[in-house]
């Protein structure tokens, strides 16, 4: 016989805690239909006949949020076996309001008084027995985060399984049929405290002395510095995370140097694979190498990132610092109808933004989840930097460079804050999200949770995000590789190496850029190139620069490299100071480093042809912005997903992205044109 | 006077609320009813929002909420 255990409780009771002690790894993340609240479901490790169902942390059963809503359903209509009520001990009263709530639905109910040890070292207790005569339920003191009291928990669950124990039905629960909601609310705070007295045995000593949380939050949300510690805090979590230069010294933060070993080990796999591979067709050598491989590897690039992240939020998260962050910046963030919380996110995303994206998880409201979700794309990831450069190299002067970078950076932010004002006021109708939020009690995390969140997230990334990445990648390699002569042999019997496969400019994409390239014609870049850079740049941003390299090959021809170096007269010293080593002349080595300069824009009279595609200052810096706002790469649309849940959803975000991206370039264009350049 | 006239430190007890809707719950739901008594603790670095004791424990709400509650000191 399976048995059905649901756990109740406020949020930051230790309900998580004790749901990942109680399952172990047995655990399964999956959603309730039709919301995107997250359903967390497991198996009692040592018990295997219990079935635990982790619900949304919640202040109270009335339906007036879907966390509130889903609990309360599940409560009334799915009937568990019986709720493990999880009660935070040292804040007994208001948590007892739910427990009350969960009593008067009458269904069997096991009270745990969570966090009993730090109410015995305050020299405090509770008389729990007082509780049980007087709700007529098993009570239980436990500490989730030291694994104390769980046998007591299971003991307490199974006699009233067994015995079929169900709460008293208090004289209280048949009054409150009869009045309007305040008055309810009143008697059953009235009913609490009169428990609260009977059974909270204070420590007089303790409650008029300051807590020691609020002795940490004179310093940490004190008003002069508040916002400075949080700079701090903010810097460190980006630097450790995402950081190539932490503290200034050279070395790169954990997640860099754990992306540089996955890369590596990545990289000496794919050669080995390819190794085996020389004598296959070069289809099935592209296929495996650059579609699959090449696929996977830029989903676990971005593991060691999403995993470092991750780790740190849930420490700022568990730690209770997390909630300071938004009283500290909720002045500010209002204003654009977000949440001070939006901060991390939208900072995370000058990173990466795929764990930026999944940073979004920390809000509260799914309004300020969604909008923040969407805007946070916008942000000029590190993968767009090459395409800033390029460009700006190629249309700007080196002394403008610097400025017009900036105005870049300025102009992204200016946009996430109006589209995010826009989403506000049409996509949710200017719904005013109130802010009523508990400043928990700081405590330290623990490792094992930190280290379970964590890697939850990486699981769901990975399987979620795979299959999207994969599957787009290796259909854009198709399209890039591939042309109608693939299939009727032509190709086979022109290529030198008898390859079905064909050449940028004739494959299935330049077809698709020259269907698709008129779009862009008010942006003021023509041609299909451009448009294919835009197609590349959505497997990963910096792809734009390296299909640029490939689409404008003749631009970068030998001679043309040749005359770049100097290689007639060039001295030997010349030579290894631009790279070559030896000194010699290369131009195999010399495509590589010039590629390199391509990508810093160390080339300002690079590509001709280019310039004749993307003609104007004003047609350039359309470019860049539309490839800066449009859709992001696939990993981050997938994490997108992650978090909107519904395709339709994402791909409304999307739309809103492209839009946004098309009406800024517009604007871009018109100015430039308004005002001739 | 309302939630928003006290000063960080001060204490006063519920009066009653004007509000309708989904902020009424919620203010009911975390315990801010009739005749219980809330201490400001301290107000955001920036202005807004406050931060409040009551029952125990600390809640952080905005201004625009907080002045829709009525105390007496």
């Amino acid at each position: 016989m399976k048995y059905n255990l649901a756990l109740a409780g406020n949020p930051n009771c230790g309900k998580t805690t004790l749901f990942n002690i109680l399952t172990g790894s047995k655990q399964h993340v999956g959603n309730w239909p039709g919301v995107t609240v997250d359903k967390k479901e497991g198996v009692w490790r040592k018990h295997s006949d219990f079935n635990l169902l982790d619900l949304p942390g919640t202040y109270s059963l009335s339906p007036y949020s879907e966390e509130e809503k889903i609990a309360r359903d599940y409560i009334v209509k799915e009937k568990p076996d019986c709720v493990i009520d999880i009660v935070e001990s040292p804040n007994l009263e208001r948590n007892l309001y739910l427990t009350l709530q969960i009593l008067e639905t009458g269904v069997p109910t096991v009270i745990a008084l969570n966090m009993s040890d730090e109410l015995e070292q305050r020299g405090e207790t509770i008389d729990s027995n007082y509780i049980e005569k007087e709700f007529g339920v098993k009570v239980v003191k436990i500490s989730a985060r030291n694994n104390h009291g769980i046998d007591d928990l299971y003991k307490a669950v199974k006699e009233t399984i067994d015995k079929g124990i169900t709460p008293k039905k208090l004289p209280l629960f048949e009054k409150l049929k009869n009045l309007d909601d305040e008055q309810i609310a009143n008697a059953r705070y009235e009913k609490i405290t009169s428990v609260v007295k009977h059974c909270y045995k204070k420590n007089k000593e303790v409650q008029n002395t300051e807590t020691k949380s609020s002795k940490i939050d004179r310093i940490l949300t004190n008003k002069v510095l508040g916002l400075p510690i949080f700079a701090v805090v903010m810097y460190l979590l980006f630097q450790i995370s995402l950081g190539e230069n932490l503290f200034f010294v050279g070395i790169p933060g954990l997640g860099i140097i754990f992306a540089g070993w996955v890369e590596t080990i990545w990289e000496i796999l794919t050669n080995f694979v390819a190794s085996g591979l020389v004598n296959a067709a070069p289809w099935a050598q592209g296929l495996v190498i650059d579609g699959i491989f090449g696929g996977i590897g830029a989903v676990l690039g971005f593991m060691p990132l999403v995993l470092v992240l991750y780790m740190l939020l849930s420490i700022l998260e568990d730690s209770g610092y997390m909630a300071r962050v938004a009283f500290v910046l909720d002045r500010i963030f209002r204003k654009f109808g977000l949440s001070g919380k939006s901060f991390i996110p939208l900072l995370m995303g000058f990173g990466c933004g795929v764990p930026a994206i999944m940073a979004t998880r920390t809000l509260d409201e799914e309004k300020d989840r969604h909008i923040t979700t969407i805007i946070t794309a916008f942000m000029p990831c590190g993968a767009k930097l090459p395409i800033i450069a390029l460009f700006v190299s190629i249309l700007f002067s080196p002394d403008q460079a610097a400025n017009i970078t900036f105005l870049i950076y300025a102009i992204a932010l200016c946009v996430a804050i109006l589209v995010s004002l826009v989403l506000n006021k049409v996509w949710y109708k200017g719904a005013v999200s109130n802010f009523l939020m508990e400043l928990p009690q700081y405590r330290w995390p623990t490792p094992i949770s930190v280290l379970q969140h964590s890697l939850e997230k990486i699981k769901g990334f990975a399987r979620k995000a795979g299959t999207i990445i994969l599957a787009s990648t290796i259909l854009i390699w198709f399209l890039t590789n591939f042309n109608v002569n693939s299939f009727n042999g032509v190709n086979q019997a022109t290529n030198e190496n008898s390859s079905v496969m064909s050449e940028m400019d004739d494959s299935f994409m330049a077809s698709v850029g020259k269907v698709i390239s008129p779009i862009f014609n008010p942006l003021g870049f023509s041609g299909w190139r451009p448009t294919v850079g835009i197609i590349t740049g959505w497997i990963a941003k910096e792809n734009v620069v390296a299909t640029f390299a490939q689409v404008y090959d003749d631009d970068i021809s030998e001679e043309y490299l040749s005359n770049y170096f100097n290689e007639s007269s060039a001295s030997k010293d010349e030579l290894i100071e631009a790279g070559f080593e030896d000194g010699i002349y290369d131009s195999e080595v010399a495509r590589e480093i010039y590629d390199g300069i391509l990508a810093e824009g160390g080339d300002h009279n690079a590509l001709p042809t280019v310039r004749r595609d993307i003609p104007t200052k004003s047609s350039g810096f359309a470019y860049i912005m539309f490839n800066l706002l449009c859709m992001p790469c696939f990993a981050a649309v997938g994490s997108m997903h992650r978090e909107l849940k519904t395709w339709r959803k994402t791909l409304g975000g999307v739309g809103v992205q492209m839009l946004t991206a098309y009406i800024v370039a517009l604007i871009i264009r018109l100015v430039g044109l308004l005002f001739g350049f | 006077m309302t939630l928003c006239d006290l000063k960080p430190g001060e204490k006063g007890k519920v009066v009653s609320f004007g509000t309708e809707g989904v902020l009424r719950h919620r203010i009911l739901d975390m315990g801010i009813t009739t005749g219980i008594e809330i201490q400001l603790v301290k107000v955001a670095p920036l202005g807004d929002p406050l931060e409040i004791r009551l029952r125990g424990y600390n809640l952080s709400l905005r201004k625009s909420e907080a002045s829709v509650i009525e105390i007496k000191q």
